[in-house]
């Protein structure tokens, strides 16, 4: 079996895995990307629509072409990539990591290195995590399945399409269904507002002419062989009127309901795992509850745009090389989401440096004050136009904000929306 | 002229693949038809997958005597053909001082039956061998000889071991008209195809009182019974170690808490009379009991860790099985209505139809080359790196992951397709890709790809469990 030894070795060769890669090679680490796949690219390869790079790149670019970019730069330099190779568990031996990895070309591999980055993003939810009942024919794809199929393999899956849940790849199926000649009858949504971004629901529904249930939640699933149809219900003040029930015939199901990171490997590892995100808690410098183990992108919380999760990557793969090259945190504080804020990432903040922070919000208000107080005293406020569940929120929290830290050791730094 | 034989079997569920599996041990020419694309596409796939204990029933009944039978049979079947079970052990767990009676009366029950190790316990003893109960037990009853099995890997390896032995198995054969004539039936298939046999078997679960008509033998009626099902992940903190029963009520044995043999845990199943025997669909309403009665036996069960439900239909006729040679007409024999403890049962109906076909003047001769052990099929979740390795270094197929959550190689795709299984459902229940937390969403396409490259078929052709279950509708 062969074994081989690195800097760091970075768990997916996505959009995160290869900015979080390239960082750590610019700081002068030898550095090796483990990709499932064949090839690089992670779920980019499959997002043919445009809208990927404004930040990155400043224009906009198609999934695979903001992939392409990426790996030409990968290309450029020596890391070592292992496509085509699945990490089966990540220990640790003799202080150092281990990612014990099978591929059809090597076999098994055992990589060793010092640090780790994790950067295996989300999969997406399906009809039994949110217990839709009803009969179980064929014709019920999640959306990104869907994604694959028509954008890569070629196939269509279905002529007459309703979409259950409304996160940005189903929004964006609806319109690629649309374009292919297939009807898209509904999206129907449990929520009283969309799921997806505002850009989506415009330029993929209503451009189409797509109409969208909201507060619908979808009470059955029927056909035999190949699915017929769905009955959906509204909500109104909170109860089910069952009584207004009604049915959407279609052949074809796509259920975009939601993403969860995917920690099974971190779980494995012993990361500990923050409840609100599925994602690993870490601390400000993104470094998981495992020393050395580094988390960014999808595998840490579910971002809004490839851009954000570059981003966050390189962040990571920066610290990942300070902490390599013997930096640690000093003055930390732990951040906590305050009311109406569902999660905030990282769960810590450093006093020493500017930390850039991640959150989502529960509600849904125009108008809304960002508030953020440690001990009672306000250190940052300001005003959101709009805010609401499915646009991420960015923060950056400086060394000014934080200059009292000092003082309040044991205090949390709170985040919340008013 | 049409293919003969000596027994036509109709049903490939878990009672047609044991008798076929038993005969092929003799000089006959079987064929074991199906209506469905798949064997074990039926009653056997949707069920709790338990071997039961022996102290449920009262041995008046030949379901109990079949029961003790055939739950003693399983170790040596497995030690021949490749399934996952395990003896687990059951509890069946007292809430109420009240339900206390009851328990006694199942440990006397099980007693009479001659169960091995059955226990009466205190509600201390209750919580050692289950920690994860709630505390609200107050005794119960402890079986060891119970187990857990996956009902759909058992059938599918009797039928593999059967056909490596010369049973004929025809799938997509729904058998729609019988005829006597020479001392021989003529099958009918819904297609046209044909075959004759000396002696026919109906096995045909919910379809059984169909087929008797067909026949022209007894005239019943199967009725359904739908069991709703939750599944939950392998992360759940509420694993149990043991299969955990309710105390059960005069009617139904209750809803359990299983703990699969692959990880995951099963709890319900649900009881109700449906009129369509086709109509597996879950309903909001029964998941939500099922829930509610599994938290009461084990509180840590949460919602959020479920990742599919399913029903299975059973097939109900009176209190017993009814298993008899027909009455009415020659050469034709009766498996029917066999629900809970059927699966447990299964090997000893094996047998025991073997002995009604003998007594029926079928002429048993063994085979000198029986075989009765199937080839296992390493899985890669069950090895290490380095064995992983050595496999990958012969078939580099063991080096690609294809299902990531169960973690299934393209190897293992492969042998379900070679051994016939060429619908997603039959390579699902072969190989548990696209059964754990992501159902498929990741490897879906890569399975219909192996599928198509590995059997030739074309994309219109790939389909969930047969017929009109197709996935795609054109190509781009």
């Amino acid at each position: 079996m062969k074994e081989l030894s690195f800097d760091a070795v970075v768990i997916g060769g996505g959009a995160a895995g290869m900015a979080a890669a390239l960082e750590l090679d610019a700081e002068g680490h030898r550095v090796a990307v483990v990709e499932r796949e064949e090839r690089l690219g992670g779920i980019l390869a499959q997002c043919v629509h445009n809208g990927f790079g404004l930040i990155e790149f400043d224009e906009e670019l198609t999934g695979p072409e903001f992939a392409e970019r990426f790996e030409e730069r990968m290309s450029a330099r020596p890391i070592s990539v292992f496509c085509g190779c699945t990490v089966l568990e990540l220990g640790a031996d003799d202080g150092e990591k281990v990612a014990s990895c099978i591929s059809a070309k090597e076999g098994a591999l055992r990589l060793r290195s010092r640090a780790v980055v994790l950067a295996m993003g989300c999969r997406e939810r399906n009809r039994g995590n949110i217990r839709i009942p009803g009969s179980r024919p064929a014709g019920v794809f999640t959306a990104g399945l869907a994604q694959r199929l028509v954008n890569v393999e070629g196939y269509v899956p279905g002529r007459d399409v309703v979409v259950i849940g409304s996160g940005d790849i189903g929004l964006i199926m609806a319109r690629r269904m649309s374009w292919i000649g297939c009807k898209v009858h509904a999206v129907v949504e449990i929520l009283p507002y969309p799921s997806g971004l505002t850009r989506n629901i415009v330029q993929c529904l209503h451009d189409f002419d797509i109409p969208l249930f909201l507060s619908h939640l979808t009470t059955d699933i029927y056909g035999g062989d190949r699915v017929r149809g769905i009955e959906v219900a509204p909500i109104e003040n909170g109860a089910l009127m069952m009584e207004k029930a009604f049915r959407i015939p279609c052949d074809t199901l796509l259920l975009s309901v939601g993403l969860v990171p995917e920690n099974e490997l971190s779980r494995n590892a012993g990361v500990a795992i923050n409840p609100m995100t599925n994602g690993p808690w870490t601390d400000s410098t993104l470094m998981t509850s495992v020393p050395g183990v580094f988390a960014c992108g999808n595998v840490l919380h579910v971002h809004d745009l490839v851009d954000f999760v570059v981003e966050e990557a390189r962040r990571t793969g920066r610290f990942a090389a300070g902490w390599l090259g013997g930096a640690r945190p000093r003055r930390e504080a732990r951040v906590k989401a305050g009311p109406n804020v569902r999660y905030v990432a990282p769960a810590r903040v450093e006093a020493g440096r500017d930390n850039k922070l991640y959150l989502r919000t529960m509600i849904v208000k125009n108008d809304a004050l960002l508030e953020v107080r440690l001990g009672g005293k306000v250190l940052l406020s300001s005003r959101k136009n709009h805010v609401q569940p499915s646009e991420m929120i960015t923060l950056t929290l400086g060394k000014a904000e934080l200059a009292t830290l000092a003082d309040l050791p044991d205090e949390a730094v709170e985040v919340s929306i008013l | 002229m049409e293919d003969s034989y000596d027994v036509a079997i109709i049903g490939a569920g878990v009672c047609g693949a044991n008798i076929a599996r038993r005969l092929s041990a003799y000089e006959l020419d079987v064929a074991l038809v199906d209506r469905e694309a798949d064997v074990s596409f039926g009653v056997s796939k949707a069920n709790s997958g338990i071997i039961h204990g022996g102290f449920h029933h009262n041995r008046k009944f030949l379901k109990a005597r079949l029961e003790i039978q055939g739950a003693m049979m399983f170790d040596r079947l497995k030690a021949e053909l490749d399934f996952p079970f395990v003896r687990c052990g059951i509890v069946v767990v007292a809430l109420h001082e009240d339900e206390m009676r009851a328990v006694e009366q199942l440990y006397a029950q099980g007693v009479e039956n001659g169960v091995i190790g059955v226990e009466m316990c205190s509600r201390e003893r209750m919580l050692e061998l289950e920690p994860k109960l709630s505390r609200d037990a107050v005794g119960g009853l402890y079986a060891p000889g119970g187990g857990i099995v996956e009902p759909y890997r058992f059938v599918f390896s009797l039928v593999e071991s059967a056909v490596k032995n010369g049973v004929r198995l025809f799938t997509e054969w729904e058998v729609v008209a019988a005829e006597r004539d020479g001392g021989a039936w003529t099958l009918r298939a819904a297609d046209g195809r044909k075959l004759r046999a000396l002696f026919a078997v109906n096995c045909a679960g919910l379809y059984a009182d169909g087929v008797s008509r067909i026949f022209g033998a007894e005239d019943y009626s199967i009725k359904g019974r739908k069991g709703e099902y939750y599944l939950l992940d392998k992360l759940t903190k509420a694993k149990p170690d043991r299969v955990v029963f309710p105390v059960p009520t005069s009617i139904s044995k209750g809803m359990l808490v299983v703990p699969t043999v692959e990880g995951t845990v099963l709890i319900g199943p649900t009881a109700n009379a449906v009129e369509d025997k086709g109509d597996a669909a879950t309903t909001r309403e029964q998941l939500e009991t099922i829930l509610r009665s599994a938290r009461n036996m084990i509180p840590d069960i949460s919602e959020t860790d479920v990742i599919t439900s399913f029903a299975g239909i059973r097939p109900t006729l009176g209190e017993d099985f009814y298993i008899d040679a027909s009455a009415k007409v020659p050469a034709f024999v009766q498996v029917a209505g066999i629900q809970s403890p059927g699966l447990t049962a299964s090997p000893a109906i094996g047998e025991y139809v073997k002995d009604l076909l003998k007594k029926a003047g079928l002429v048993l001769v063994e085979k000198a080359d029986w075989d009765p052990a199937v080839p296992k099929v390493p899985r890669a979740r069950d090895l290490s790196l380095f064995e992983l390795d050595a496999l990958a270094a012969d078939d580099r197929n063991y080096g690609e992951v294809v299902c990531r959550c169960e973690r299934v190689t393209e190897a293992e795709i492969v042998a379900a397709i070679r051994r016939g299984h060429t619908t997603l459902d039959g390579i699902k229940y072969f190989t548990r890709a696209q059964m754990g937390r992501c159902q498929g969403g990741f490897c879906t396409y890569k399975i219909m790809k192996i599928l198509m490259r590995e059997s030739g078929m074309e994309w219109s052709e790939i389909a969930k469990r047969g017929r009109g279950s197709t996935l795609l509708e054109g190509e781009l």
